[in-house]
């Protein structure tokens, strides 16, 4: 027992309207936590060969084919119109667009502007998936009991499925990332004039401003598991919160964050300060009796 | 007959407190409109095996739930190894180990992650992780099986698993929430003589089950849970005696209605008999039965049958059930006789 620990009651009556005392996060338990879903997630095929497969679609397959016909297709008129479909960019994104023939032009803006949103929609799918089925899924499977019974304080319990829910998604997110960064320089280099990709703009959003909008859409789905009844009404409804990732996608993919004046640096900020508070507003969804699966107590 | 919980010895001197592991006083919980707790009291000695005995929605999960502070009863007071589990939950749990009704165990890992897993939680010396699985897997016959998914494992591993991993981080007060729920007799068997064990190594132990043939030879005290409440709660000697206060001799006879004279017999306690069914005979003690059979020869009564009979737990669960319920009387008190009434007839 800790210098910290209370003095035993002997049987004394203590008010029971008294909350629980709080103890300091015991972070190795938390990372306990974490470290066996993602042990859990690694063994179980069916879930990381789809999440695998689903980086490799969307970081690999289609920008190459894309971007590979773009620029290898010898069609000038194919080119114009795909070319045309930039004019939609603001002219402060149009104005950095690089290139030295149209094809390059084009190349570049599909590389740094329209592919955008995979950047934000393979996180976005796997830590969602996994995120949904976290707490629900102890309760479906009857772990929660174990977990209810254990030691592990909630916020231990919290931090770590959101640890363990926000892994996944960011890591394929980052590698693919790596993926996709040498598949669109090794395509159009030649025709933008050398590498060119990542932007400074894509580091600010790959490591500033993606963590903690996936962090913050983790702690409503993260409430949401541990309120819902199944896992399927947790990915039911984990759908609707994905909004504001889905809002930051389309941002990107129209220009609208990153080719204006807004800085990237600032949305990042204020998207740290929300999903900060978020998480500690989430962390008191998580309860023994809702592990239990009995929360309708009295 | 409404229930009335029989509530315990309510010392609050620290010498009786510290006989018990879990107290329990005035215990109420609801989930919604359903009372699962019901101004539950009980304690649970220390070192020793006690059952709570109970019908499926008794309250005896929501009580163990209770006493490690998964769940938080606002009503009543609840003592565990000294804390209240409410407020002092972080110092209940990790002296606690719980296998519940479900093994509670993760499927896509093999047997040894779930026991790191539950010695991570727990706070073993990581220098003695290793040591403390094979050794409790070796305890419980599941070493050859550790290194294998647990979804392959069959239900009577499970449960050693579970076993394996509540002891692990070697607890002072172990729970068992229907244990061997879902296992053959054999396995069933073996499970109750690991618990068995686990009370002989100095643990205290709670079990629940409604299976009265587990809790035979087993309890050292049991509590007969009902609707949330206890019913009744003591050893199983003491209950027994409190509505057997003596030894009790079934009697068969050619004629079983001359059995009837035995009935106002010095040291007959109570008697019952059914028209053509043979005798029950409650006495003041085991040493009357050679008085009895000798007095009824003497009087020419053809004996066929002497049993003497020691109330089973179910003999006493049914009873403490049905007075509760005021189906029925509790045995003693039916056909009573005085018991300084002398013997007619045999002349003892």
């Amino acid at each position: 027992m800790t210098a910290a620990a209370a003095t035993p009651t002997s049987g004394r009556h203590t008010s029971v309207d008294a909350a629980p005392r709080r103890r300091p996060i015991n972070m190795g338990r938390m990372w306990t936590v974490a470290s066996t879903d993602l042990k859990q997630l690694i063994q179980a095929r069916d879930y990381w060969v789809p999440m695998v497969a689903l980086g490799a679609i969307f970081f690999l397959v289609v920008p190459t084919i894309l971007l590979f016909t773009i620029t290898h297709l010898g069609s000038v008129e194919i080119v114009s119109k795909i070319s045309k479909t930039l004019e939609i960019l603001p002219p402060e994104a149009q104005a950095k667009i690089r290139g030295t023939t149209p094809s390059g032009r084009t190349a570049y803006a599909l590389a740094v502007f329209l592919f955008a949103p995979v950047a934000v929609v393979v996180p976005l799918t796997i830590s969602t998936a996994v995120g949904a089925a976290t707490l629900v899924g102890e309760r479906e499977r009857g772990t929660g009991e174990f977990l209810a019974h254990s030691p592990a304080t909630t916020r231990e319990i919290y931090i770590g499925k959101l640890i363990a829910s926000l892994v996944p998604g960011y890591v394929t997110t980052v590698v693919g990332f790596g993926v996709y960064s040498l598949v669109v320089n090794l395509i159009a280099a030649g025709d933008v004039g050398g590498w060119f990709f990542p932007t400074g703009p894509w580091l600010i959003l790959m490591f500033w401003v993606i963590p903690p909008f996936l962090a913050f859409t983790l702690s409503l789905v993260l409430r949401l598991s541990a309120r819902v009844k199944s896992t399927a009404a947790a990915q039911q409804a984990s759908g609707l919160v994905s909004l504001p990732l889905i809002m930051l996608a389309y941002s990107q993919s129209t220009g609208a964050l990153f080719g204006t004046t807004i800085s990237p640096w600032l949305v990042g900020a204020l998207a740290w300060v929300i999903a900060i508070w978020s998480l500690s507003r989430g962390v008191r969804s998580v309860t023994r009796a809702r592990l239990l699966g009995v929360a309708n107590e009295v | 007959m409404p229930i009335t919980p029989v509530v315990p010895p309510t010392s609050d001197s620290t010498d009786d407190q510290t006989q018990f592991d879990v107290s329990l006083r005035d215990v109420t919980h609801r989930f919604g409109d359903v009372v699962a707790l019901d101004h539950l009291s009980f304690d649970v000695p220390r070192h020793q095996i006690t059952v709570l005995l109970g019908p499926n929605g008794a309250g005896k999960t929501t009580a163990i739930r209770s006493i490690t502070g998964a769940l938080s009863p606002r009503a009543g007071s609840i003592t565990t190894l000294g804390f209240d589990p409410r407020l002092d939950g972080d110092d209940v749990r990790p002296r606690c180990g719980v296998v519940s009704a479900k093994p509670a165990l993760y499927d896509r890992l093999s047997g040894y992650d779930n026991l790191l897993y539950s010695a991570q939680l727990y706070s073993v010396p990581k220098a003695d992780v290793d040591q403390r699985i094979q050794a409790a897997a070796a305890r419980f016959g599941i070493d050859v099986a550790l290194d294998h998914a647990v979804g392959g494992y069959s239900t009577g591993m499970k449960t050693r698993l579970a076993l394996a991993r509540s002891i692990l981080h070697e607890p002072d007060l172990v729970l068992f929430d229907e244990p061997t729920s879902g296992l053959d007799p054999e396995s069933a068997h073996a499970v109750l003589e690991l618990i068995g064990d686990m009370s002989e190594a100095g643990r205290t132990v709670v079990m629940c089950t409604h299976l009265l043939a587990e809790a035979e030879g087993l309890a050292d005290h049991i509590v007969v849970l009902e609707a949330g409440a206890a019913l009744v709660c003591g050893s199983p000697t003491e209950i027994t005696r409190r509505y057997w206060p003596g030894d009790m001799v079934r009697l068969d006879a050619e004629v079983p209605d001359q059995l009837d004279r035995i009935a106002t017999w010095r040291g007959v306690v109570a008697f019952e008999r059914q028209p053509g069914q043979p005798a029950e005979v409650h006495l003041d003690g085991i040493g009357r039965i050679p008085e009895l059979v000798a007095g009824l020869a003497a009087d020419g009564v053809r004996i066929t049958r002497v049993e003497p009979h020691a109330p089973t737990l179910e003999d006493l669960y049914f009873a403490v059930r049905r007075e509760a319920r005021g189906d029925g009387l509790a045995p003693v008190v039916r056909g009573v006789v005085p018991t300084t009434t002398e013997k007619i007839g045999a002349g003892a």
